[in-house]
């Protein structure tokens, strides 16, 4: 082979191994997008049936139950427009509280109830989760009135 | 007043690090030596005023001066004093000016090891540090000052985040900058390479030590980092692929595939070109990585757009940097020169392969922790990336890059062949084979990625092996052990590094592939059985802390009726902020961790407890600092000291005693 060729091949080489990764890296990156939805979303049916998304709000005050085993709990998430029922089975994050924000994984079932199998705790000093935030400006915004007397939470969780 | 001290006194770093910025790059221009001489006691006299200012605010956290409002926000009377200091660090400001303060730290160093380099590349590198200097001093001084008064004073401070209360988070920051700022260096030798117009060896060779020495800080960073999470968020994990860790693991990729690039331009002067963008993308993703983390963008898109003169800043600096670099790539690179050829089978080629895994590898990281976030920028919608995304992407981009780990040494520069290496390594390659077939049954389970990952691993280590014979075979040594001891630091310290990843791949796949969690109600004196230990729940007491309070439960375990150890894990409610903290109880061991963490109280005296099983999880943390003590080791090579004291011969001005010289 001539150096020309040599540097062909190199370059080809590349190319080809570059275009396999590319395509490896898109494809898996498509596949395993979460998008998020806010209450109103899903109960406008928006969310995907059998797909993985997520859920944001904040927890409604009073609704948290604990079955028995001590492990599944239930409790509401709301925009302050729309409230979706979340059953979830384990040891909830820290910053979990009633009357904050939370974000949860999951899919829907077929009764409208989420079935998160992760309730997301950011390690950050400013816990309101983002999704949620904006799931509560969004309803705020389309301007419905909710006889819901929920405060939407500041920025942060401490005093 | 002491406040004002330190303020005073970064406002004369600002105008010394102009003065560093701008002059010796001008001279080394014009060939001017008096005005290249302003360059050292510039970078010292920075570092001096710097120092002083980082004292001035660790005083007013001693002090506790809560009419300091960065004191007031993140400090609190009741919280102990090496907390306090490790506030400092705690948020935006603090860290900001522990990130000059390390930078001028570098520059210092480079005063002192540089004595050997040509005047005019010295010039420049301590002038490009200069501006970068510029560029953060100025930013602290206009939009984000540590120093700024609260007046009234604040009777007492909002406290530290619990979190952050923890001796993992004294450390995690300090190296995790002493790492990403460590890369400055780097790309400062390599805007003076473009500036100056040419490259050569031995100034490769100069800033080999210099990129290590920061690599090996960002790996223990990254680790810190890593162990934290595991035993302060209480729930067992070590790496989520959040942005913050992306953010850190980027200039990680990057600068591992610097460092190997070096390699090539100091012995064969190939790759220049290549090594002088990677240093560039290093160091960038450095600073993207120091802002991502700490302007709150990650928080929330809209946080960051609330502070607009902040945003636009960071945004500024940035494109600033990294856009002026690039350009300044594509206009002088031509001149610094593509280095030698070699064939498509050689050591080159399989090292330029796994630099472009390497940097493909962090583009997809970069992928997927930026494009949520500039989707959200644009009101496009949130998504998130999780980790599904990225083992699926990492998992096949490094295996070929291990696989090539294991040949790369071995294979001859410029021109290798490919039956020989196969001749050489196929006992390896069976030996390999075999463990990954064979142990996972003596393991009592099968899956494709515990094969893979026991494959690779073993990989690493036999063709390790064969390395060591085939080099001690071509020096003409007496016996084994005396060729042994005559190969050199560098080349042991690139064993110990790449040993640490064949740990590092084991302590990962074991973890995967065996790791037993449960969640579960425990009632008072009610046992457990995971992984071969029963734990027995004994209740949980109320204790007191000095800035919360807790309940702290005791967990008995034992294994085969022996009683092993006696856990203590813990629910903390610290008063300030309200904020309850799981502290988790972990038993280490070489061979597996058992870890406990309370979760909330139930009727009678009963928890929900989380009990974990993890085996190897402690190979993880250990890998990556073998990965750094072979660095180090690296480091240490007497070639390193030879060239300057070789060059300091011919500059008899410079002469100091040579240990100084082990940088």
């Amino acid at each position: 082979m001539t150096p020309r060729h040599k540097r062909f091949a190199m370059i080809g080489l590349g190319l080809v191994a570059l275009g396999i990764a590319a395509a490896l890296v898109l494809n898996a990156f498509n596949s395993n997008l979460v998008f998020f939805f806010t209450p109103t979303q899903i109960a406008n049916g928006e969310a995907p049936k059998g797909r993985s998304f997520r859920i944001g709000g904040l927890v409604e005050a009073g609704t948290l139950t604990r079955e028995g085993d001590g492990l599944t709990v239930h409790f509401i998430v709301t925009d302050t427009v729309k409230r979706i029922p979340v059953t979830y089975k384990g040891i909830l994050p820290d910053l979990f509280k009633e009357g904050k924000g939370a974000v949860a994984q999951g899919q829907l079932s077929t009764d409208g109830t989420f079935i998160a199998s992760e309730v997301l705790a950011k390690h950050d000093e400013n816990y309101m989760p983002p999704e949620a935030a904006e799931a509560i400006e969004k309803a705020k915004k389309a301007g419905a009135q909710s006889s819901n007397t929920l405060t939407p939470a500041p920025g942060r969780t401490g005093p | 007043m002491i406040p004002e001290v330190g303020h005073f006194a970064l406002i004369l770093a600002l105008c010394v690090a102009l003065v560093q910025g701008i002059l010796p790059i001008y001279g080394a221009a014009t060939g001017s030596p008096v005005l290249m001489s302003v360059a050292k006691p510039a970078a010292r006299t920075q570092f001096l005023l710097v120092l002083i200012a980082f004292c001035c605010l660790g005083y007013a956290f001693a002090d506790k001066d809560f009419s300091v409002l960065y004191v007031a926000a993140n400090a609190n009377s009741k919280l102990p004093l090496h907390y306090r200091l490790a506030a400092i660090w705690g948020a935006h400001e603090g860290s900001l000016l522990l990130w000059t303060f390390i930078l001028t730290l570098w520059m210092f160093a480079v005063t002192l090891f540089s004595t050997h380099l040509p005047e005019t590349m010295r010039a420049r590198i301590l002038g490009v540090m200069g501006l970068v200097s510029v560029g953060f001093l100025l930013f602290m001084l206009t939009v984000s000052n540590p120093f700024e008064r609260l007046i009234p004073a604040a009777p007492d401070g909002r406290d530290l985040n619990p979190l952050l209360q923890d001796p993992g988070m004294v450390m995690h920051p300090p190296m995790l900058y002493m790492g990403y700022v460590g890369f400055s260096v780097a790309f400062a030798f390599a805007i003076a390479a473009l500036l100056g117009g040419n490259l050569d060896a031995a100034w490769a060779r100069w800033s080999r030590p210099w990129t290590t020495v920061a690599w090996c800080f960002l790996t223990v960073g990254i680790a810190l980092g890593s162990g934290w999470a595991y035993y302060e968020l209480g729930w067992g994990g070590w790496w989520f692929w959040d942005p913050v860790e992306n953010a850190s693991f980027m200039p990680w990729l990057a600068g591992t595939a610097l460092m190997h690039s070096l390699a090539v331009t100091d012995k064969r002067g190939g790759f220049k070109v290549w090594t002088v963008l990677l240093a560039i993308m290093a160091f960038s993703l450095s600073l993207l990585g120091t802002f991502l983390v700490r302007s709150g963008v990650l928080t929330s898109v809209h946080a960051f757009a609330t502070d607009p003169k902040r945003g636009l800043f960071i945004l500024a600096f940035l494109a600033v940097v990294i856009g002026g670099s690039l350009l300044l790539y594509a206009w002088r690179a031509p001149r610094v020169g593509l280095g030698g050829g070699f064939d498509l089978v050689s050591r080159e080629s399989m090292l330029l392969a796994n630099n472009v895994l390497l940097v493909v590898a962090m583009g997809s990281v970069l992928l997927g922790t930026l494009y949520p976030l500039f989707l959200d920028a644009l009101g496009l919608g949130k998504i998130s990336v999780g980790p599904p995304y990225f083992d699926t992407v990492f998992v096949p981009l490094m295996t070929p890059a291990i696989f090539l780990m294991g040949i790369g040494p071995i294979a001859q520069w410029k021109k290798a062949s490919l039956p020989v290496l196969a001749m050489q390594l196929r006992w390896a390659f069976g030996a390999s084979v075999a463990t990954a077939l064979l142990l996972p049954f003596v393991l009592g389970k099968w899956t494709p990625l515990l094969s893979l990952g026991l494959l690779l691993s073993a990989w690493i280590v036999t063709t390790t092996l064969v390395n060591i014979r085939e080099r001690v075979s071509h020096l003409s040594a007496k016996n084994f052990m005396s060729g042994l001891s005559a190969l050199p630091r560098a080349y042991w310290g690139m064993v110990l590094a790449h040993c640490g990843i064949a740990v590092f791949i084991v302590g990962v796949t074991m973890v995967k592939g065996f790791e037993v969690e449960q969640d579960l109600r425990m009632n008072v004196g009610e046992t457990a059985t995971i992984g071969g230990y029963t734990f027995r729940f004994d209740g949980a007491q109320d204790v007191k802390g000095p800035n919360y309070r807790a309940a702290r439960g005791t967990v008995a375990v034992s294994k085969d009726g022996r009683e092993v150890t006696v856990m203590y894990p813990e629910k903390r409610l610290y008063s300030v902020q309200n904020q309850a903290m799981t502290e988790a109880a972990i038993d280490s061991g070489l061979w597996r961790d058992l870890y406990v963490s309370l979760g909330e109280p139930l009727e009678n005296g009963a928890w929900s407890v989380r009990l974990y099983h993890k085996p190897f999880v402690d190979w993880i943390w250990g890998g990556c600092l073998i990965m750094a003590l072979g660095g180090l080791l690296a480091v240490s090579d007497r070639r390193y000291r030879l060239v300057w004291r070789r060059e300091r011969l011919e500059e008899p001005e410079a002469l100091r005693p040579p240990d100084k010289s082990a940088a």
